[in-house]
């Protein structure tokens, strides 16, 4: 009878109460599900991948040894880490000027500045292969200068992100701040860099975290300015499961899902989990 | 005071316009160095407008404003030699104390060592030694404001310019700091001007009140004198609270004046005024300054002998409403001619207050120098 004993649940503990836990392990469940399917198999000793036959590592060896998947995969991180780079510098003066200044047009820029977000991808992606067709982009660099298509097509729709969440930041700014530190001498370019940078910081973690993914998951735009010899970790993916769904595929996206959380706990570290929390 | 006063800030006719509205109307006025100079006003006066040109953060429609004899017209606010305080204190959240307090001396390009004795010094001032590793928002508000203040005084500014101070604290803390404020500025010397809309944090800090309405400054007197000697009724009005009767001036000799009152009947003064005759006058009495008490039975020739002292003035009322706030009470009294009056009574002891009672008749007078002859 012990557990009868315990205290009564109080009006507010929601997390205790049965209904709730269900739901919570209901939405979990859809939430992950698909996820841990595709982590388990990509143990599976089989080469059809349905049924389960056994544990295995000999896939991510495989999937490891596959040059065409190691270097579309390091063509994925490059073009992430170029386009989240431009995408904060951009997205940040683009928020901080729409913020502090009235200019000409600014309504108009302001209206049109989340565009390349609400576009369908698809639309954006044909978009960009006429324009790149159009222009004559060279189609013959050698790395990383080939990427050059596919990054500029990533900042083109990470940027407003960054600017998004940016500028809800920068909502939040006492402007007495600002005025503080020039009243204690400091130039425009200390007040930038001394009080308005630090407290957008949580927001540029935020923008980063988001471009960084944003770019490494994109398909339908990377699949129309992608060239025979610039393939990107998803469309290398595609192709090979256009063949078949290998535990090799399993693998290899298990091993993305492993980078990208890694990656996400590291920025949250760094930057504190709460100050995450009050960008949004 | 001996050393003689020297301006240190000079306003001079300086008008402020945001679009149609007139926010500072024709202000000309110098705060001499070494004083505690309060700009008192309601909101939306103008004050705060007039405390940010000073500042550099908004500039003169018209006019100039000079610091310690050097026109500040071209040089923005990081190169002015003076320091703010905020309304919001303005501390940097992810900036320890001691960070905050040595920002302006590190742009100023201070030496660490210096640095580190300043920042100390300062800290010491406001009495938050020992805090310098703490962050902002492991403080109360009263501390931060602390903070802000060891950051502007570590800059030793010429001026040092505080916009609200005490708004944002409690009533106890803020009586506190009106004494802190006070004695911090005796300590370092410096020039202090004080925005404010509260006229109790006005009258016990300042050496001197520009008291402001509607962009322009209606009075610029010592505490005692704006009180006491208010030059128009807004003055009246707005510092303390006090009783306005509209009248006529039909006496005004050297030595003795009257006015005829509607209100409130004849009232004498034993000064003159200096107004032309049978001028438009308003005469105004603070609640304080009325004696109340028992009319007394008798027989006695005229009323005014009957219960006040010699010279005095006098009237007649009936008791309509009385708010006893511990210290005083507070009288709302009916005269015979249907206006209403203000009087307060201080409760010497603790019985005081069963004195009188509502639909009480009561007889009150005041000295012939009470009232205020007010000309506009």
């Amino acid at each position: 009878m012990a557990r009868f004993a315990r205290t009564p649940i109080a009006p507010l503990e929601y997390s205790r109460t049965l209904w709730m836990r269900l739901w919570v392990g209901a939405v979990m469940l859809f939430l992950y599900a698909p996820l841990i399917v595709l982590v388990i198999f990509s143990f599976n000793d089989s080469k059809r991948n349905v049924v389960w036959r056994g544990f295995t590592t000999k896939y991510y060896e495989k999937a490891l040894g596959n040059d065409q998947l190691v270097e579309a995969l390091l063509n994925s991180l490059s073009i992430a880490a170029l386009a989240t780079i431009a995408s904060l510098a951009l997205g940040t003066v683009a928020a901080v000027m729409l913020w502090r200044f009235r200019f000409p047009l600014k309504g108009a820029i302001d209206g049109t500045i989340s565009l390349p977000i609400i576009v369908p991808e698809i639309c954006l992606g044909v978009a960009f292969l006429m324009f790149f067709a159009a222009v004559g982009w060279p189609t013959d660099l050698i790395w990383p200068f080939n990427l050059g298509a596919i990054t500029i097509a990533h900042i083109t729709f990470c940027f407003p992100f960054v600017t998004m969440v940016v500028r809800s930041r920068l909502a939040t700014f006492n402007r007495e701040q600002e005025e503080a530190a020039k009243d204690l001498g400091a130039s425009e370019w200390q007040v930038f860099r001394d009080v308005l940078i630090p407290h957008i910081k949580p927001a540029l973690v935020a923008g980063a975290l988001l471009s960084f993914t944003l770019s490494l998951d994109d398909f339908v735009i990377t699949y129309f300015t992608s060239g025979p010899d610039t393939i990107t970790f998803p469309v290398k993916v595609y192709s090979m499961v256009r063949f078949s769904v290998t535990p090799e595929v399993n693998a290899a996206s298990t091993l993305l899902i492993a980078l990208t959380v890694a990656l996400t706990f590291v920025a949250l570290k760094a930057q504190g989990v709460k100050a995450i929390a009050e960008t949004h | 005071m001996t050393e003689p006063t020297r301006p240190i800030i000079q306003i001079q006719n300086v008008s402020k316009r945001f679009g149609k509205v007139t926010a500072v109307d024709n202000v000309s006025l110098d705060i001499n160095a070494g004083e505690f100079f309060v700009l008192l006003g309601p909101s939306g006066c103008g004050k705060t407008t007039l405390l940010r040109m000073i500042a550099g953060f908004e500039l003169p429609t018209e006019g100039r404003i000079l610091i310690d004899g050097q026109d500040m017209a071209g040089i923005p606010p990081n190169k002015r030699p003076v320091n703010m305080v905020f309304q919001s204190y303005a501390v940097f959240p992810h900036m320890s104390v001691a960070d905050n307090v040595a920002y302006g001396l590190k742009i100023a390009g201070v030496k660490g060592g210096e640095v580190k004795d300043r920042v100390a010094e300062a800290l010491d001032l406001v009495k938050l030694g020992g805090f310098e590793s703490r962050m902002p928002d492991q403080m109360s508000g009263g501390q931060r404001q602390r903070v802000a203040l060891a950051r502007s005084l570590v800059m030793r500014p010429k001026v040092l310019l505080l916009d609200e101070p005490l708004s944002a604290l409690d009533a106890k803390l803020r009586a506190q700091m009106q004494f802190e404020l006070s004695e911090l500025q005796e300590k370092v010397g410096i020039t202090f001007v004080t925005v404010t809309h509260d006229q109790d944090e006005a009258l016990s800090m300042a050496c001197r009140i520009a008291v402001i309405n509607k962009g322009d400054v209606a009075q610029l007197a010592a505490p005692s004198d704006l009180y006491e000697y208010p030059a128009n009724r807004f003055v009246a009005d707005f510092v303390g609270s006090v009783n306005i009767f509209e009248g006529k001036l039909t006496l005004d000799e050297p030595d003795k004046a009257a006015v005829d009152c509607p209100g409130l009947g004849k009232v004498y003064l034993n000064h003159g005024v200096t107004g032309p005759h049978g001028a438009d006058v308003w005469v105004a009495l603070r609640p304080e300054k009325i004696y109340l008490h028992v009319p007394g039975a008798g027989k006695a020739v005229t009323a005014a002998a009957q219960d006040a002292p010699d010279g005095h003035n006098f009237a007649r009322g009936r008791i309509k409403g009385m708010s006893y706030l511990g210290d005083i009470t507070l009288f709302e009294i009916e005269l015979e001619t249907g206006a209403r009056i203000r009087v307060s009574r201080p409760n010497l002891s603790r019985h005081d207050q069963e004195d009188f009672t509502w639909d009480d008749k009561v007889s009150m007078h005041w000295r012939a120098d009470s009232p205020v002859v007010l000309l506009g």
